[in-house]
């Protein structure tokens, strides 16, 4: 198992989030997490990720059997762990490509892999921007400043590609993209799938599970999963409606 | 009786100068300032008269003057008595290459990471070393030669182009100027002279480095470049000391005199001791910098300050003849308990007159950092244009940013721009750094090195790499 999450509990500004969240993920799987605003989809990721506003109060996280929660975020991404923003972050003044070179060499170093020097960096490059449509213009612009919604998503997953993780988590990465756009980041996506890596797509809509079909769908609610299927499970949301759960759930208790 | 008194007086110094020429190999003068003391450096170095002058009615001056208290800086009282205001290397070199140089003084720059020879072979920078107030070693002063371009010690300027230094010494920054110049032109032991003649393109950056080495001696570097119509000139002053226990003034005065046509660009990376965690220990950092624009002259100012206790410094331009360009971009960082007040003086009085100014604070730790900047536009400087833009980045929550902007414009046809804002590293800039993987101090430094940008693009290259190093060496510690 890749990704083993039992009992998460974690709390935002004293508020808490997830009440006892238990996951498990293997290698080569595509889970989707769905749920309704606030079930806490955006915090299961940021937790895992190690956001340090996320506070876990209780349970546990092993990736690849080690101790997700004892790690520092950066050592979480060296492990192979990345996070797709949901707003990524804009650093002005520094290059986009000179930004990821230094993420993957940072990467490579804890591996014990040789720095790639600017050339060999370039190459790399030119072949994983064709992937998402990224041109050279948008490598030389200042990470994520003046890029539209559509562009910074983009090159959010252009950045898993060149980072190659073990596990990625999309964080609502279909929120602001019109078709064309949702097209474009689902094919890179897709391209990425591989049998040694697993995916976790974090989206409020089934929209995206259109074009990333995963293997199997989450429901959250009220900081906890209420239901687990394949990917018929999130047609059905998306035709009876999150409050569906919340009326079973209710019904079930009854 | 007068008279006789005089030629008693002429005597006895004189005695005195000899006294101290056969004692000049190890001489560290006793701490303490009068005018005895302004006298004997004065013929240690061999001034001719008129310099002596120069430095003695400096002198007079500074007795009748006070510290400056305007600024923004808490500064423990200095006493000028207990500072020693000469100190020579114990052997005065006649060098005609690097192999020459005292050993234990090439070990010290090679600890200092400015290996001479190599700047020689591989930089092509001729190097200018200033070494505890005397010049050690002049490189590539032939090449230069060749063009007829001066570059030597400030000293070797007063003995081989007298005509020069009187004529320029003082003509940008009288010795009147302000408590810390004044005491500088009383008491410069030396520092580093440059003439580029008449439509003159200075080929290589001149670059000199400057250190302080013996204990509680005073430094006062004096430096004067003059560009003759129409040259060029790139100029780099780059400094580093090593750990001190106590504080230690310094009070340098730049002058730049750039005639019609000719540009300037004077480049400086200061990264002097600036006190332990604790904010124990330091260097008092004094600067004058000044430099007058003649008609459609250009003086660009850069600065990287990462070091020093106390920073005070404003690099300034009088803009003098018409379209005449004057030029500011800064870097000033206070991390611990360092405090700089440092910005620029951009002063239009020709006709059409532009001024660019970017100066960009960075605070971490207790770090106290203040811009202070003054546009001045004369009544005559008709269709003058200022831009300014100060920028402030935050590093924790214990340390300031503080901006003084001065604006006193007399002719209604000028534009003056201000621009001004504060940021913090943010907590979401940080963690999207380290989830791609990237530890925080370089995640800092990352972008720290962003937000300097565009005053690192105006350095050159190598001094670039150099400023980046320093600033991330200067921020260590400052998160986490």
């Amino acid at each position: 198992m890749l990704l083993d999450v039992k009992d998460l509990r974690v709390t935002v500004e004293d508020k808490e989030i997830l009440q006892g969240l238990s996951l498990s993920v293997s290698a080569g799987e595509v889970h989707a997490i769905m749920g309704p605003n606030g079930s806490g989809k955006s915090t299961l990721a940021r937790a895992l990720a190690g956001h340090p506003a996320y506070a876990v109060t209780s349970g546990t996280a092993t990736f690849d059997g080690k101790d997700l929660l004892a790690m520092s975020p950066e050592e979480r991404a060296c492990e192979g762990l990345f996070m797709a923003f949901q707003y990524p972050v804009e650093i002005p003044g520094i290059n986009n490509s000179y930004f990821l070179k230094a993420a993957l060499n940072a990467l490579r170093k804890f591996r014990g892999q040789q720095e790639l020097d600017a050339v060999e960096f370039l190459a790399l490059v030119k072949e994983k921007a064709k992937l998402l449509d990224i041109d050279r213009e948008m490598l030389g612009r200042s990470v994520n400043e003046g890029f539209s919604g559509g562009e910074k998503k983009r090159n959010e997953i252009f950045q898993m590609a060149v980072l190659e993780p073990r596990l990625a988590l999309l964080d609502e990465t279909d929120s602001g993209l019109d078709i064309d756009a949702l097209k474009v980041v689902a094919n890179g996506v897709n391209a990425l799938r591989r049998p040694d890596r697993a995916i976790v797509v974090v989206t409020h809509y089934q929209r995206l599970l259109n074009y990333i079909v995963p293997d199997f769908v989450h429901v959250l609610s009220n900081g906890r999963i209420v239901r687990s299927g394949g990917k018929e499970l999130a047609l059905e949301l998306e035709a009876k409606g999150y409050g569906w759960i919340d009326a079973e759930l209710a019904g079930a208790k009854a | 009786m007068s008279t006789s008194t005089e030629t008693i007086e002429q005597l006895a110094s004189r005695e005195y100068k000899y006294g101290f020429e056969t004692r000049l190999e190890t001489d560290t003068f006793p701490p303490g300032l009068d005018e005895q003391v302004v006298r004997r450096l004065s013929a240690i170095k061999g001034d001719p008269d008129w310099l002596l002058e120069f430095r003695l009615k400096s002198f007079r001056a500074w007795l009748q003057m006070k510290e400056p208290t305007w600024h923004n800086l808490k500064i423990q009282p200095i006493n000028y008595q207990a500072a020693s205001y000469y100190s020579a290397p114990k052997k005065k070199p006649e060098l005609k290459s690097m192999d020459e140089v005292d050993p234990d003084v090439r070990k010290t720059f090679e600890r200092l990471g400015i290996p001479l020879e190599e700047q020689k072979l591989l930089s092509g920078v001729a190097v200018d070393a200033v070494f505890d107030s005397v010049s050690v070693a002049t490189t590539f002063r032939e090449k230069l030669g060749e063009l007829g371009i001066i570059f030597c010690s400030f000293s070797e300027a007063v003995k081989h182009h007298p005509e020069l230094v009187k004529k320029y010494l003082g003509s940008v920054v009288p010795y009147t100027d302000n408590f810390y110049a004044t005491l500088n032109s009383a008491v410069f032991s030396d520092g580093s002279f440059v003439y580029v003649p008449k439509g003159v393109r200075c080929p290589m950056e001149l670059s000199t480095y400057f250190r302080i080495n013996a204990r509680n001696t005073g430094q006062f570097e004096r430096t004067l470049i003059i560009a003759d119509e129409g040259s060029y000139v790139s100029y780099l002053e780059g400094c580093t000391a090593p750990m001190r226990d106590e504080h230690q003034l310094h009070a340098a005065v730049v002058e730049l005199v750039a005639l019609d046509n000719a540009t300037i660009k004077y480049s400086t990376i200061q990264n002097w001791y600036p006190g332990d965690a604790q904010g124990k220990g330091g260097i008092y950092n004094f600067v004058t910098k000044r430099g007058t624009a003649h008609k459609h002259a250009k003086i660009t100012w850069t600065q990287v300050e990462t070091g020093s206790a106390i920073t005070w410094k404003y690099p300034s331009c009088i803009l003098q003849g018409d379209y005449s360009v004057g030029e500011f971009y800064s870097v000033a960082t206070t991390n611990n308990w360092q405090q700089a007040d440092t910005g620029t003086k951009m002063i239009h009085l020709g006709k059409h007159t532009r001024s660019t100014i970017v100066s960009k604070g960075i605070s971490a730790g207790h770090g106290q950092n203040t811009y202070r900047g003054a546009v001045k536009i004369a009544r005559n400087a008709e269709g003058a244009r200022n831009y300014s833009q100060c920028d402030s980045l935050l590093i924790g929550d214990k340390c300031g940013a503080h901006t003084f902007p001065y604006l006193e414009i007399k002719n209604s046809t000028a534009k003056v721009e201000h621009e001004a804002s504060t940021s913090k590293i943010g907590e979401d800039q940080m963690f999207y750094c380290r989830q791609r993987g990237i530890s925080m101090e370089d995640a800092v430094n990352m972008i720290v090195s962003g937000f300097c940008r565009e005053v690192f693009r105006e350095l050159p290259m190598e001094f670039a790499v150099e400023a980046q190093k320093l600033l991330s060496i200067s921020l260590e510690g400052s998160v986490g």
